[in-house]
């Protein structure tokens, strides 16, 4: 009798928790309590965030790694490798923050050196990902083939770039689907930091007005914004308790924070232009931007302890 | 005995749990081998932007698009899913590209006189043939991009 009894209830224990993993799947990442809107609804007053918390599943995107080292290039800079994290360092990365932050940073690293067609930097950067990688546990984001396909394709610019896209979109994929979303933001926020740090390194102390490289550094203050929401978004997990990577990290930003905040970024409505015969559409808008020497000064002097200190 | 019948349920269990860890793996399989091939001609940024959504819901995502390149957006839902909707508002609420409206189509293409942060709105509308059950499938959200 106690036997049949003890039967059932394994058996009901077992199917719930099949039951709440397979539900927990399709709800993954989802507000809690969110109350479904149609299309329609969404368009109200103020500012982009405002009516977030109707949304059923939310996303943040920041420029990946080879976008911000293409932000970077076509703002002009040019090559020069001391700017790069140094590969003597990959062995140095023990924790999970610091293995997500380099991974991030020496992707964006890898980007703009393929961008620049520097190819034996591009595969000793390749190798240093693939290592941190598979130390976090992220075993198909560079195997064997990838490295190989990389090797017989470094003078061709867009196969490389395909390559670094695909080796991002693995590990990315890979974080977010085993309940990792925390590890691949700040994976994001690292490969994002480096382009700021990139920029300003630069750019340099001085930069004269109207500095195209200057101005899209300020622009950055609209991805930044997304960063604070993805980082709060990712500051309790799942099981109710905070994570303490995500906390910190926020906690480190407060300077680069407080130096946007003293940068004005406006930006007017949009007008769309449809689409001319070479069907792309033009979205017109202009952007005011503000950086005085002092507020870029405090910028570039934000971003470059916070760099210097997540590489050590 | 005993042990047999506790086999069987440890067995249950685990086609549970790999059910789950397969839904996640097609939707990944489903952006990378069918989603990207619409981003043909632009290079794909790497991020990763997908979930499984049933008719009737909807996703939203934030992102900074910024001028001097062209951007491929690319929308697609998994076979099971009606025609997934969207538009693309900014700051100031206007519906920039309403896809709806242009018949349905998943990828637009655009570049900005200046940067801008954007929200893509996306939705599952819900199929006209009402089933017993609500579909369920794989929605990726996609951007490459062009340097002019």
């Amino acid at each position: 009798m106690q036997d049949k009894y003890f039967n059932y209830r394994l058996v009901s224990i077992l199917f719930l928790l099949g039951l709440l993993l397979f539900a927990g799947s399709c709800k993954m990442g989802k507000n809690q309590g969110g109350k479904e809107v149609g299309l329609e609804d969404f368009l109200s007053e103020e500012d982009i965030f405002d009516d977030i918390d109707k949304a059923k599943k939310i996303f943040y995107s920041l420029p990946s790694p080879l976008e911000t080292a293409l932000l970077l290039k076509s703002a002009g800079i040019a090559y020069n490798e001391q700017v790069l994290n140094s590969l003597d360092n990959v062995d140095k990365y023990s924790t999970t923050k610091s293995k997500a932050l380099n991974l991030g940073i020496y992707t964006t690293d890898l980007s703009l050196a393929s961008l620049f067609d520097q190819a034996q930097t591009s595969l000793k950067y390749m190798d240093a990902i693939k290592k941190l990688a598979t130390e976090m546990g992220i075993s198909d984001a560079v195997d064997e083939e990838t490295l190989k396909r990389l090797e017989q394709n470094l003078d061709n610019r867009d196969v490389v770039m395909d390559i670094i896209s695909e080796t991002f979109l693995n590990s990315s994929s890979y974080l977010k689907e085993n309940d990792q979303q925390d590890v691949a933001a700040i994976v994001l926020v690292g490969g994002w930091l480096e382009g700021l740090y990139i920029g300003s390194w630069m750019a340099g102390d001085n930069p004269a007005a109207g500095n195209k490289l200057v101005d899209r550094l300020a622009e950055q203050k609209l991805s930044f914004s997304i960063v604070e929401r993805m980082l709060q978004d990712n500051k309790v997990n799942k099981q109710g308790n905070e994570n303490r990577d995500i906390v910190e990290l926020i906690n480190e930003l407060h300077a680069v924070k407080s130096a946007f905040d003293k940068i004005e970024v406006q930006t007017s409505a949009v007008r769309v232009d449809e689409a001319d015969s070479s069907q792309v559409t033009v979205l017109k808008s202009q952007t005011k931007i503000n950086v005085t020497p002092e507020a870029y000064k405090e910028l570039k002097a934000a971003v470059e302890s916070l760099r210097n200190n997540f590489v050590q | 005995m005993v042990m047999k019948k506790y086999l069987r349920y440890i067995l249950i269990f685990a086609a549970l749990v790999m059910l789950n860890l397969s839904v996640h793996a097609q939707c990944k399989g489903f952006a990378k081998k069918l989603c990207k091939l619409e981003l043909t001609g632009y290079t794909h940024d790497g991020n990763y932007h997908a979930a499984i959504l049933t008719e009737g819901e909807e996703a939203e995502l934030y992102k900074t698009f910024y001028s001097g390149q062209n951007y491929r957006l690319a929308i697609c839902g998994s076979e099971a899913l009606p025609a997934i909707e969207y538009q693309v508002v900014d700051a100031y609420k206007n519906v920039l590209y309403d896809n709806r409206q242009h018949d349905m189509a998943g990828t637009w293409d655009f570049t900005l006189e200046s940067s801008q942060q954007l929200k893509i709105v996306v939705k599952v509308p819900v199929a006209e043939q009402k089933a017993e059950f609500p579909n369920s499938g794989c929605v990726s959200i996609m951007f490459g991009f062009q340097e002019k």
